[in-house]
């Protein structure tokens, strides 16, 4: 192939290759990790170096420099602290030391790992998913996606203005914002791009690399149908245009009936104000809808007749076929599943019980039933979902395995409210072909069964299998 | 295609008062409903400073112009140290895209998607220009700058002439070789439904 006449093809082939050794960084130092670890049951084994400090960091009379030298080398989001021989026999750590917020436990390490793109302002994380439990997703781990770096935006000098064809064009503060009725949504937000190495083959190892564009948070804000109400929107109009106040004003266009229907001007997630990377202090939400509409760091909303055609919805953001036409405003995010334990680069240390367990969701509802298969889809039987199931939210389901040490490849497949099942890749790539792109297929919408082949020797790897 | 059929609805907030009214008996003046009057009302000039978007047919285009020859200049002083001399093959490293070339790859099986062979609209060069470009200095080109390189961008694609001169009027009537590239969104497109 003459890559020279194929830039759209070189430059995913790089990214691609980029991503792949970005994930295997990762799984080397879980490996280095490993290594260390007592427990060698080979699962999960990024727990593990820190508890092996224990003694070495003098235990008694730490100081605060100590701690501070310490934490440099514990884990994103924690502080490493001597570990006492026995916890029972000293006094732990003072009441409200850490300043009035927490952090979490030295030993855990889980972390996003960032897409290799050229440049870091553009680009974006991974949700650890292969240890997620339940179905919210920390803060800290959210996935993200930035197109011109995270600004650092002071909420006191930070409107959003809402004007075009409205009849009263205004400008809300804060804390105008923070005075309206306000509403509490659990939702999943999912990058249309999750998966975008899969489509062709098998590519990335884990489930963090395969599926680790969607995350799940409780989100609290004003709906944006209150605010249209506050301003009036005039007759003929149908779209509106968020823009965001980042390095890219990145600005989406969003029909009108979803911001009257479910959309959200988020200031709040999982109980305290938005993350600066979740686009603090203001994001809109448009549930079900592809990530890159959600528009983070929200300054603008312009009312209007016709979409706006941006760069993220004309360039990027649409999914050209085989037949050269390319499908625009392809919003919804469909049902789709996936197995996170077992999954990709776990070792299972023998035959026995283990419980099945992944996440479900749709765009469109509730996830209505998800379905396991344990002998590659000859056979397929219902998973338990965790309650309460909500609609446009990640779902955790659970099925008990006894795995009896053969070969053999594990699979989900969820049907939403709608009646939708999840499809299988192939039925993807027979319906839309691969996007033009003879080696890497489409980009974005692979919602796809993930299949995991299971080794003799308890190994996971990512599969494909139809 | 979407009728706002919602403009006389009363919404969330009355569904809410009628709710609570059972229970209440007082669904009329339980507070919820608005309109609230927080917020202030948005002058031309307030909104002047951010509205900084051009549609498809040209509105919202500033005034001012600029030429071929002119945009070579700018281009070449703004833009080459990421996207390359001749536009169709960046530096790499820089994770900028290809501008030029690619016309007829889309259905080829290694598509080459670029301003000349995908970008559906004109107004989308100027409007992403002026809010992102060039990367390390995000906004800090002029009008007269930007019509200029998108003169020069879309001329050396062969989609517009040399002498054309860019301007409000001109932007929204330039005809993009892929404008009719585009198709709604048909999903569901894969039924396994029982």
């Amino acid at each position: 192939m003459d890559y020279s006449a194929d830039k759209e093809d070189e430059k995913n082939r790089l990214q691609i290759e980029g991503m792949i050794a970005a994930e295997n960084r990762a799984l080397a130092d879980r490996k280095s990790e490993e290594e260390l670890c007592e427990c060698k049951d080979g699962m999960f084994p990024t727990t593990g170096r820190r508890g092996f400090l224990t003694g070495a960091v003098a235990a008694a009379g730490a100081t605060a420099l100590m701690v501070n030298k310490a934490s440099a080398e514990a884990p994103a989001g924690s502080i490493e602290f001597p570990v006492p021989a026995d916890p029972t026999k000293e006094q732990g750590r003072l009441t409200n030391d850490d300043g009035g917020y927490g952090t979490r436990s030295q030993f855990e390490s889980e972390v996003r790992w960032r897409f290799p793109t050229a440049t870091q302002e553009s680009s974006w994380t991974m949700t650890p998913l292969d240890k997620s439990v339940g179905i919210m997703t920390p803060s800290g781990l959210h996935f993200e996606r930035h197109h011109g770096g995270i600004p650092t935006i002071n909420p006191a000098s930070h409107t959003l203005t809402v004007h075009g064809m409205v009849d009263t064009p205004k400008t809300f503060t804060m804390a105008d914002l923070h005075r309206f009725p306000s509403v509490t949504r659990t939702c999943f937000i999912e990058c249309s791009g999750n998966g975008l190495t899969e489509w062709k083959q098998p590519t990335l190892k884990t489930v963090q690399g395969t599926h680790g564009l969607t995350s799940t948070s409780e989100w609290t804000g004003v709906p944006v149908s209150t605010i249209l109400r506050e301003c009036g929107v005039q007759d003929g109009a149908a779209w509106g245009l968020a823009e965001g106040r980042d390095a890219a004003v990145m600005t989406r266009s969003a029909p009108l009936d979803k911001l009257w229907d479910d959309a959200i001007l988020a200031y709040a997630q999982n109980g305290e104000a938005l993350r600066p990377e979740q686009g603090y202090p203001l994001r809109l939400m448009l549930p079900g809808y592809e990530g890159n509409t959600h528009i983070k760091w929200l300054r603008r909303l312009e009312i209007s007749d016709i979409p706006f055609q941006t760069r993220e919805e004309t360039s990027k953001y649409t999914d050209l076929l085989d037949s050269g036409k390319a499908r625009q405003f392809s919003f919804t995010m469909e049902a789709k599943s996936v197995i996170t334990y077992p999954s990709g680069e776990m070792k299972l240390p023998g035959a026995g019980f283990y419980e099945i367990t992944g996440l479900a969701w749709s765009g469109r509802g509730r996830v209505k039933r998800v379905e396991v298969s344990t002998d590659g889809g000859n056979s397929w039987q219902l998973a338990e979902l965790q309650s309460p199931v909500m609609p446009v939210c990640h779902t955790r389901f659970r099925f008990p395995w006894r795995w009896d040490g053969k070969p053999t490849i594990i699979q989900s497949r969820c049907q939403d409210e709608t009646g939708y099942v999840q499809p299988t890749i192939k039925q993807l790539v027979d319906e839309r072909g691969l996007g033009g792109h003879a080696k890497f297929a489409s980009i974005y919408h692979l919602n796809g069964i993930q299949s995991w082949g299971v080794d003799s020797d308890g190994s996971v790897k990512n599969v494909h299998q139809y | 295609m979407f009728i706002n059929t919602k403009k006389f609805a009363i919404g969330v907030g009355c569904a809410f008062a009628l709710s609570v009214g059972t229970v209440t008996g007082a669904a009329a003046d339980n507070g919820y409903g608005g309109p609230y009057g927080f917020g202030s009302v948005a002058s031309a000039a307030d909104i002047a400073k951010i509205d900084i978007d051009v549609m498809p047919d040209g509105r919202g285009a500033p005034p001012g112009q600029g030429t071929y020859e002119e945009g070579k200049v700018v281009y070449a002083d703004t833009c080459a140290a990421c996207h390359g001399e001749d536009m169709s093959k960046p530096v790499p490293g820089t994770g900028a895209a290809a501008l030029r070339g690619g016309r007829g790859s889309l259905t080829s099986g290694a598509p080459n998607k670029t301003i000349e062979s995908y970008w559906p609209y004109a107004s989308t060069v100027f409007d992403f220009v002026k809010r992102a470009m060039p990367l390390h200095a995000p906004g800090s080109m002029t009008d007269d700058e930007i019509y200029a390189v998108v003169a020069y961008i879309l001329a050396e694609g062969d989609i517009i002439g040399k002498d054309v001169v860019m301007n409000a009027d001109m932007i929204g009537k330039v005809q993009m070789p892929n404008r009719n590239g585009f198709i709604a969104d048909p999903r569901p497109d894969i039924f396994n439904y029982e």
